[in-house]
C-alpha cells in the first residue's frame, strides 16, 4: 500500500473562485495544516484517491490574483511553483476559475501555463451558467488554452470526477506556453534572458527577475546574473505593464471564439445589497448590529457547553481520586493534568461560535464590505481597512488573528495592526474576566433588563479596543516606517454560504487551536502543579515544623492538615518565587498567591484561574468540594482583614489582564511575522508598563 | 483639469487613457485597470473614499489617491 504512487497537484486560483469548495469536495475531512491556519494563509495540503493505485496529494495554495505576489501569502505561490527541488513542487496545477470572472481568472492561468508545468483549468460554479446567461465552447477553448478544460461546481459536485482522471493522466498534458511573451515585449532583451539562464523556462527567469526578493535555490552564479538583470528596474516596470496589457489582449482573442453573456438575464443582486450594506448611515448600523449579535452569541450561547464542560472535570478529577490510589501519580493525573486538560476543552464554544461567524461573514462577501466601510476611517489610526479582520478575530484568539493580518500589503499598516491586536478581549481573557467580575460586581440589574455585571463585561471589551485604537494613533504618528501603500481590493458577489465549507473551517481551526495553544496550557499547568507540590528542604520537613509550633495547643486533625498545607504551599519552588516578586506587585494590591497566578499567566492568560485553582486546591484539604469562587471569597487579606478579592484589588487585575501582554504563542507568532524580536519586546515592555501603572493607579484610587 | 477616476459621478462610465506604474501598483493592472478599458464609478464609501468601481467585469474598490492618478476621457 505504501509503494502507491502519490501525485502532487497544486491547486491555485483567485480568491473567491470556490477553490476551497474543490478542496473539501476532493479531500474530505483528510487535510492537514501546518501551524496556525488562516482562511488563506498557510499551506494546507490533503489526500484524494485517484484510483485503486494511485493517490493524490492536494496542496491548497493561498487565493491570489497573480503569480506576482504583493502579499506575504501570495508569495507562497511563487515559492512553491519557482523551485523544483521543494517538496511541494506540483506534478500538475489545478487553476480554478470562477465562471463569472472568467477574463481576469484567465489573467493567472496564462501566467503559470507559461512555467510549462502541466496545468488543468477547472471552470468552477457552472451551475450558475444558465441563470447568467453565459456560454462556453469547450473544444475552442481547451484548444486555444493548450490545455485540457473541465467544467465543474464543487459545491454540487459537479466535474469532480472528470477532474480526477484527467489529473490521473497528468503526464500527457501539453505544455506548451499560451502566450509568447518575449516576441511581444522586446525579443533582443528576451534572447539574453533566455541565453543567462538556458536551464529555466524562460517565463521562470523573468519572474526571477522581476521579484524583489532572494530565491536561495539559485547557485551563485545564477544569482549574481539575476542581480544583473535587475539593475535596470525601469526596464522591468515597463515590460510587467507591456506583459500584463498583452496577456488581456491575447485572453480577449480567446474568449471571443468560446465565451458569451447574454446580458439581459442579468439580475442586479449585488446592486440592491450593494446599496443597502454599505450605505453611509444604514451600513454602519448594520455592522454594528452584527457585531453585537456575534457577542451576544460568544457569551449567552457559549455559556451553557462552557457551564456542562467545567462541571463535568470537575467531577473527573475528583472521581480520579476516589478509584486511584492516593499518591503523587495520581495527583499529578487529578491536580494537575486533568484540570490542566479541562482549560483546553473549555474555550472550544467561544472559538467555534466565533469562527462559525467569522467564516460566515468571509463566505457571504460581506467582510469586503466592511473592510470598504470602514478603510477611512482606520486610516486614520494608521491601519488599513484590512485591519478589521484581525481585530474582530483577535476576539477569539490574537494568534490566527495576526497571521490574518498578511493580506494587508502596506507594511506599516500592517505592523500597526500586528502590534495593537493583543489589546483586543481575547477568549483567554474571558475566564479571568468573569472570575473577577462575579467577585467584586454585585448580580443585580441596571434599568429593569441591563445585567450590571454583563455591563461590566461589555466594558472590558471596549476598554480592550479603546486600548487596541489609542495605541495605533500613537504608533502612527511615532513609527516612521516607510512604506508605499495601495489598496486594491475585490468586491465579489454576494454568495450563500456553504455550510460544509463552513463547518470544515471550524474544525481546522478550533483543532489547530487546540492543538497549538492547548499543548502550552497543558504542559504549564503540569509544571505549576509540580512547582507547587515541591520544595526545598523547608518543604519537606512541614509536617514536623507545624508539629514543633502547634505542640501545646489542641487543635484538631483536619486543622493541623490545612495548616501543613498551607505551610507547603508558602515554601513550595512557587511559593518562593511568589514571594520573590510580592515587593513589585504590592502597589498594585496583589500578595504573593496572585503573584503565583501571574507569573504563571506571562505563558498564557487563561491559566491564571487555573492557577489560583491550583494553589488554593493544594492548600485546602481534600474533602473540601467548594468551587474556586467560595475559596477566592475566603482568602483574606491579613493586612486589613478584608477579603483579599475586594474592589480595588479586583478593579486593579482587571486592567492588568487587560493591558498586558502574556501570552507565549502571540510573542511567538508576532517574532515570526515581523521577523524581528525588536516588535515582540516592544510589545511586553509597552503593554506591561501601561498594565502595570493603570493597575496601581486604579487601586490607590479605589482603596 | 485632467479628468479622473476620482471626479467621475456616480453611475457615471468612461475609458481609462493613462496609468503611470510608477504610482500604480502593477496589482491594479492585472486586476484588469488596463489603458483603453471602460471603468465604471459604482459608489463611494462614506466619506468619499474608498471608491467602488466596476471595470473589465471586476467590481474592484481602489483608495481615492490610486484613483486620482488614473486619467480617463469620457
Amino acid at each position: 500500500m505504501n509503494n502507491d504512487k502519490v501525485v502532487k497537484v497544486a491547486l491555485i486560483g483567485n480568491p473567491n473562485t470556490g477553490k476551497t469548495s474543490l478542496f473539501n469536495q476532493l479531500t474530505g475531512l483528510k487535510q492537514k495544516v501546518g501551524n496556525y491556519p488562516g482562511i488563506t494563509v498557510e499551506k494546507k495540503q490533503g489526500f484524494c484517491k485517484l484510483n485503486d493505485t494511485v493517490k493524490a496529494e492536494i496542496i491548497d495554495l493561498p487565493g491570489t490574483y497573480s503569480i506576482n505576489p504583493t502579499s506575504l501569502d501570495e508569495t507562497l505561490v511563487l515559492d512553491t511553483l519557482l523551485n523544483e527541488n521543494n517538496d511541494t513542487f506540483p506534478d500538475v496545477i489545478v487553476v480554478v476559475v470562477d465562471i463569472e470572472n472568467i477574463k481576469r481568472n484567465l489573467l493567472l492561468f496564462t501566467q503559470l501555463k507559461d512555467l510549462k508545468i502541466p496545468t488543468i483549468l477547472v471552470i468552477n460554479m457552472i451551475d450558475q451558467m444558465k441563470r447568467k446567461g453565459i456560454n462556453i465552447n469547450v473544444p475552442v477553448l481547451a484548444q486555444k488554452l493548450n490545455a485540457k478544460v473541465v467544467l465543474a461546481s464543487a459545491r454540487k459536485n459537479l466535474g469532480v470526477e472528470e477532474l480526477k482522471s484527467v489529473i490521473l493522466k497528468y503526464k500527457e498534458l501539453d505544455t506548451t506556453p499560451v502566450s509568447n511573451i518575449s516576441v511581444k515585449i522586446d525579443e533582443g532583451y528576451f534572447a539574453n534572458l533566455k541565453k543567462a539562464f538556458p536551464e529555466f523556462p524562460l517565463y521562470k527567469s523573468w519572474l526571477l527577475i522581476t521579484q524583489n526578493q532572494e530565491f536561495d535555490f539559485l547557485t551563485e552564479n545564477q544569482k549574481k546574473l539575476v542581480a544583473k538583470f535587475r539593475k535596470d528596474i525601469e526596464c522591468i516596470k515597463r515590460y510587467q505593464h507591456k506583459e500584463t496589457i498583452f496577456r488581456y489582449k491575447v485572453i480577449n482573442d480567446i474568449l471571443k471564439d468560446s465565451f458569451d453573456v447574454d446580458k439581459s438575464k442579468a439580475t442586479d443582486l449585488r446592486g440592491i445589497l450593494d446599496r443597502i450594506l454599505i450605505h453611509k448611515i444604514f451600513g454602519y448600523i448594520i455592522f454594528t448590529l452584527i457585531l453585537l449579535f456575534i457577542f451576544q452569541g460568544i457569551f449567552n450561547w457559549a455559556s451553557y457547553p462552557m457551564d456542562v464542560i467545567d462541571g463535568a472535570f470537575a467531577n473527573l478529577s475528583s472521581w480520579t481520586k476516589v478509584v486511584m490510589p492516593p499518591g503523587t501519580f495520581t495527583n499529578l493525573i487529578a491536580e494537575g493534568i486533568i484540570p490542566g486538560i479541562g482549560g483546553i476543552i473549555i474555550f472550544i464554544p467561544q472559538i467555534a461560535i466565533l469562527f462559525t461567524f467569522i467564516s460566515i461573514l468571509e463566505e457571504t462577501g460581506y467582510m469586503s464590505r466592511v473592510v470598504f466601510l470602514m478603510d477611512k476611517i482606520m486610516r486614520r489610526f494608521g491601519m488599513s481597512g484590512k485591519s478589521i479582520i484581525p481585530l474582530i478575530s483577535g476576539t477569539a484568539c490574537a494568534i490566527p488573528a495576526i497571521m490574518a493580518s498578511r493580506n494587508i500589503s502596506s507594511w506599516k499598516e500592517r505592523l500597526i495592526t500586528i502590534l495593537v491586536v493583543p489589546f483586543t478581549t481575547c477568549s483567554a481573557r474571558l475566564p479571568v474576566y468573569a472570575i473577577l467580575i462575579a467577585l467584586i460586581i454585585p448580580n443585580q440589574r441596571v434599568f429593569g433588563i441591563l445585567n450590571l455585571q454583563g455591563l461590566t463585561m461589555m466594558a472590558m471589551y471596549l476598554i480592550g479596543f479603546a486600548a487596541a485604537i489609542a495605541s495605533s494613533m500613537l504608533l502612527h504618528n511615532v513609527l516612521k516606517v516607510k512604506s508605499k501603500s495601495f489598496f486594491v481590493i475585490e468586491m465579489p458577489n454576494y454568495k450563500v454560504p456553504s455550510i460544509k465549507n463552513i463547518f470544515y473551517e471550524v474544525v481546522e481551526k478550533t483543532k489547530a487551536f487546540i492543538f497549538g495553544a492547548g499543548k502550552i496550557i497543558l504542559a504549564l499547568s503540569i509544571v505549576l502543579w509540580f512547582l507547587a507540590s515541591n520544595g526545598p528542604s523547608t518543604f519537606k520537613n512541614a509536617e514536623k515544623t507545624i508539629k514543633a509550633q502547634t505542640e501545646n495547643t489542641a487543635i484538631s486533625q483536619q486543622e493541623f492538615q490545612k495548616q501543613v498545607a498551607s505551610y507547603k504551599l508558602e515554601h513550595s519552588y512557587i511559593g518562593y518565587m511568589g514571594k520573590t516578586i510580592e515587593p513589585v506587585i504590592e502597589p498594585m494590591g496583589y500578595d504573593w498567591k496572585i503573584g503565583i497566578a501571574l507569573i504563571s499567566s506571562f505563558a498564557a492568560r487563561e491559566v491564571f484561574v487555573g492557577a489560583l485553582a491550583t494553589i488554593y486546591n493544594v492548600e485546602s484539604d481534600d474533602d473540601n468540594n467548594s468551587t474556586i469562587k467560595e475559596r477566592m471569597t475566603a482568602e483574606v487579606n491579613p493586612k486589613t482583614g478584608e477579603s483579599r478579592f475586594n474592589f480595588p484589588t479586583g478593579i486593579s487585575l482587571l486592567l492588568f489582564y487587560a493591558f498586558a501582554m502574556q501570552c507565549v504563542g502571540t510573542l511567538a507568532i508576532v517574532k515570526r511575522e515581523t521577523n524581528s524580536w525588536k516588535w515582540p519586546i516592544l510589545q511586553v515592555v509597552g503593554m506591561g508598563i501601561l498594565a502595570y501603572i493603570s493597575a496601581a493607579a486604579a487601586y490607590l484610587i479605589f482603596s | 483639469m485632467f479628468n479622473t477616476i476620482a471626479n467621475l459621478q456616480i453611475g457615471e462610465k468612461a475609458f481609462i487613457e493613462k496609468l503611470c506604474l510608477d504610482n500604480i501598483p502593477l496589482k491594479l493592472l492585472e486586476m484588469g485597470c488596463l489603458p483603453g478599458i471602460e471603468v465604471q464609478l459604482i459608489q463611494r464609501a462614506p466619506m468619499h473614499d474608498p471608491l467602488y468601481i466596476k471595470v473589465n467585469g471586476s467590481h474592484l474598490a481602489i483608495r481615492k489617491e490610486t484613483a486620482e492618478k488614473i486619467t480617463v476621457v469620457k
